[in-house]
């Protein structure tokens, strides 16, 4: 696979072509300037060299036209390399709608992953081929990251919210995945394998052995336990806002501003209801902090994602309507 | 005054700095500027080989994939004490608190910094904070990183880390301490003639990096106060279960840190802006701007600290915008280094130890500064953000920028601190090795890097083996070229060649007075009616009136 002296690691997804086609170009530009200057200053130490040692240089001060150009060029090579870079970040920063999602959980020092059917795996993680994939990040401990170079992405993993990365690998292979930012004693040993299959295969590894049972329906059985079901009634008439089709959509709050209903934002609203007030509702919730694992709350957080009927207007305005929001 | 450049045997001048009292009270409550530079020169060397001491431990551990000589947590101590020791205590402190305190008096021709007495309180707060981190390193060590992220710092290490907060934290006052004396010196203190656009570069560079230290650091002192308070009271400012947040620790210490990149860089490019003119006799090409790159690296680089987050999972708008000031602070290094080149054109170039350094510098920092492009570029930085493509390029900055620049400046100047030349040849043969051991120990990492080794980690798959048996051999290499220069530099202040006035020549104030200077600098205020560099109109240097090189003069628009 790999040449004595390697180079470029595996192209194995669909960010990884452009992040090396943008690197050999900031490479190719920043190899011309080192061969360049190099080049002219060995030029003028030959060309210059002192010949008496009382000899002096020639009487120049300078030349703002020249100053203005060595200013605008590499100014305007520099935007490029923004301008691209930024297409290739917001487009990561952006998932599809349509992605495989996986629950990472990262403490000192592993990785627990689980597929949306509920297997569970420790430092392994299966997904398809030519699929989109999201990775939603939550920790138990310290700042973890979840790297794979084959696939050119990496996330930090925050305790206290989630973040999410996104990716659609295109080559079926084994890659390395790393913790890369720094967590303490075995930082260096939090890492594994990211096994991409064939969908077929993939599908009768999902079915395989496995007895877990999935985030969303763990997620459901804890929303009655934890008696949500009290106040946060389907068709909206509870204490609590109505949380069918709220993931994605965009909430009113009661400050006149609106959020959309991420899967940070549902964090939040278990861990400290009082954060965002949705429009028309009293903020009468009670914190979860500490009551429930970050297990849990991915759990409760699949769940509600999983209420995907559509949105009952309620007791105000606690869904904006989709087409407009004016009275 | 002077001892005349004919005269067959030079001797030391009868009175000077170094012989002015004795004892060691005379240097621990000295308030001349010259020895508490050469108190600071003793303290950040001391740092220097501890941090350099580590630095070989973390090499020879990695020279196999399984790391056979350190424990995990052994290992993870020694790179944060390196980092820790090397940026707070030996660069940051480096070159301006040795080179811009023995100088910045001298170069605008003054008799000391405006607050001697506060001078010598900056050493001894370094101390102080020193000391402090000193005993973190014995009692337990640190293991956070240099970085102190926190919940780690503050609520997972078991390692001593309020003591090297503490440390840290004082330390900062030192820096605050001198970037005042600084600027105050710099603004009250010139002799007559010295206008601003008379200041030699390095004293512009000096201006542009007391602005950083006085604004920067106390940011980082507020910071580290939280974080120490977290970790001693159990505060939850950065503390998510607290409601904190520790993203919140990563925008503050960035604030500082930084900026403070250019605290370690800024003086040395002042360096390089004295070495090369001297060097090739010539003026500085494009001295105005030169002076306002400084200013405004200064200014921007306060403003580009989230992109050491672009994956924290900050806004995609905020990524975007430092994104983009990040690209506009590469441009006034980009702006120097054209003019550094520029200056050889027509030039009468010697290739004396200094001008090797400035030739180092100039190619390690392109290196190191065109590398900075891939990580401030949101596209490539998710791929190599916490790499060994970072490491690369900051050791390509700090080691082969602000060392380079320190070691140059050191040659440049040591027969003015001391009086004696250093041996010329065993210079030249210590910065070729140096820089042939900089460059295998450094350049492999940024092809580990690309490949996805991530920084800060004591075991590592086979495949990243063959680059990192390449750096440890480097670093081997290195540890030679660092040893070499401290030998012969010590051994030439005692028993080296008389230097004389003014050895090179150059052009500055500090070579208008005696070798080693009088305690008050000058016999008379010198008045300055001559330009920066410029060797044309100065008969004084005992060089030719006129250029040889054939390349006519070009006046006028600088």
């Amino acid at each position: 696979m790999q040449s004595p002296l390697p180079f470029f690691p595996e192209q194995a997804s669909n960010f990884a072509g452009n992040v090396d086609a943008l690197f050999s170009y900031i490479l190719v530009t920043a190899i011309f300037f080192t061969v360049l200057v190099t080049l002219l200053a060995v030029f003028a130490a030959f060309r210059y060299r002192r010949k008496n040692a009382s000899d002096i240089g020639a009487e120049i001060h300078g030349n703002t036209a020249l100053e203005i150009g060595w200013t605008l060029i590499p100014l305007i090579l520099a935007l490029g390399m923004f301008a691209w870079g930024a297409v290739i970040y917001v487009n990561y920063r952006t998932a599809p709608k349509d992605t495989l999602d996986i629950y990472v959980i990262g403490k000192q020092w592993m990785w627990k992953l689980q597929q949306p059917n509920g297997r569970k795996e420790i430092n392994e993680l299966h997904i398809p081929v030519n699929r989109n994939i999201k990775l939603i990040l939550g920790s138990e401990d310290v700042i973890h990251d979840f790297y794979v170079p084959a696939f050119r992405v990496k996330m930090d993993v925050v305790p206290g919210r989630y973040n999410t990365m996104w990716f659609r690998p295109t080559k079926v292979g084994k890659y390395h995945f790393f913790c890369s930012q720094y967590c303490g004693t075995n930082h260096a040993l939090m890492g594994g394998w990211v096994t991409v299959m064939d969908p077929a295969e993939y599908a009768a590894w999902l079915s395989g052995e496995s007895g877990d049972v999935s985030p969303v329906s763990a997620g459901e059985k804890l929303f009655t336990q934890l008696a949500c079901t009290t106040c946060h009634v389907p068709n909206g008439t509870g204490r609590g806002p109505s949380l069918n089709g709220v993931y994605g959509a965009k909430v009113l709050l009661a400050d006149g501003s609106t959020v959309t209903a991420d899967e940070g934002y549902i964090r939040e609203s278990i861990l400290q209801p009082k954060a965002k007030i949705v429009a028309g509702y009293q903020p009468v919730m009670p914190t979860f902090q500490g009551l429930v694992t970050e297990e849990q709350i991915l759990n409760l957080t699949a769940y509600i994602k999983s209420l995907q009927t559509q949105p009952v207007p309620a007791k105000g305005a606690g869904v904006a309507p989709a087409t407009s929001g004016k009275k | 005054m002077s001892a005349t450049a004919a005269a067959p045997v030079k001797t030391l001048p009868e009175h000077h700095y170094l012989n002015a009292t004795y004892g060691i009270r005379s240097w621990l409550l000295t308030v001349d500027h010259k020895r508490i530079a050469l108190l600071y020169l003793v303290s950040v060397t001391f740092f220097f080989f501890i941090g350099g001491f580590f630095a070989m431990l973390i090499r020879l551990h990695l020279l196999t994939p399984s790391g056979y000589l350190l424990s995990a947590d052994t290992y993870n101590r020694m790179f944060t004490m390196h980092g820790v020791a090397m940026i707070f205590f030996f660069l940051i402190p480096s070159i301006p608190a040795v080179l811009g305190n023995f100088f910045i008096p001298l170069m605008i021709g003054a008799k000391d910094l405006a607050f001697p007495k506060i001078n010598l309180l900056s050493w001894y707060v370094y101390v102080v904070g020193a000391a402090f981190t000193l005993y973190s390193m014995v009692s337990g060590g640190l293991d956070t990183g240099w970085t102190f992220y926190t919940p780690l710092s503050t609520i997972y290490s078991n390692s001593a880390v309020a003591p090297a907060v503490v440390g840290v934290f004082i330390t900062g006052f030192s820096s605050i301490l001198t970037g005042l004396n600084f600027l105050v010196t710099i603004h009250t203190m010139r002799a007559p003639g010295m206008t601003w656009f008379r200041l030699p570069m390095f004293v512009w560079a000096h201006y542009a990096t007391s602005i950083v230290m006085i604004l920067g650091t106390p940011v980082i002192a507020i910071t580290l106060a939280l974080a120490g308070m977290e970790r001693l009271f159990g505060l939850g400012f950065f503390n998510p279960a607290m409601g904190g947040d520790p993203i919140l620790f990563q925008h503050l210490f960035w604030f500082y840190s930084h900026p403070a990149v250019y605290i370690m860089i800024l003086p040395a490019m002042g360096v390089i802006s004295e070495l090369i003119p001297t060097f090739a006799r010539k003026q500085l090409f494009g001295y105005h701007f030169v002076a306002a790159a400084s200013l405004a690296i200064a200014v921007i680089g306060f403003l580009v600290w989230t992109h050491h987050m672009f994956l924290t999972g900050q806004s995609t708008y905020a990524a975007l915008a430092f994104s983009f000031l990040t690209f506009l602070v590469a441009i006034p290094s980009a702006v120097k280094t054209f003019n550094w080149v520029a200056t050889l054109y027509g030039g009468s170039i010697s290739f004396d130890t200094p001008m090797l350094y400035a030739f180092g510098f100039l190619g390690l920092f392109l290196i190191g500064g065109l590398t900075g492009l891939f990580l401030g570029c949101l596209g490539t930085d998710i791929h190599i953000h916490d790499t060994y493509f970072v490491v690369a390029h900051f050791h390509y900055i700090m080691v082969g920028g602000a060392i380079m620049g320190y070691l140059g400046g050191l040659h440049f100047w040591w027969p003015k601190m001391t009086g004696r030349m250093y041996p010329e040849w065993l210079a030249r043969i210590a910065a070729l090795i140096l820089f042939v051991g900089f460059n295998l120990t450094f350049f492999p990492q940024f092809l580990l890097g690309y490949l996805g080794m991530p920084r800060r980690y004591h075991v590592y798959p086979p495949e990243f083996q063959v680059y990192n048996v390449m750096s440890t051999a480097g670093a081997s290499i290195l540890a030679i070229g660092y040893l070499l220069p401290m030998i012969y530099l010590t051994w030439a202040a005692f028993f080296g060649k008389v230097a004389g006035d003014n050895p090179w020549p150059a052009t500055g104030l500090e070579w208008k007075t005696q070798s080693p200077p009088l305690t008050e600098n000058f016999e008379v205020t010198p008045i300055v009616t001559w330009e920066p560099y410029d060797f044309h109109n100065r008969p004084d240097l005992g060089l030719d009136a006129v250029a040889s090189n054939g390349v006519a003069p070009a006046h006028g628009d600088d």
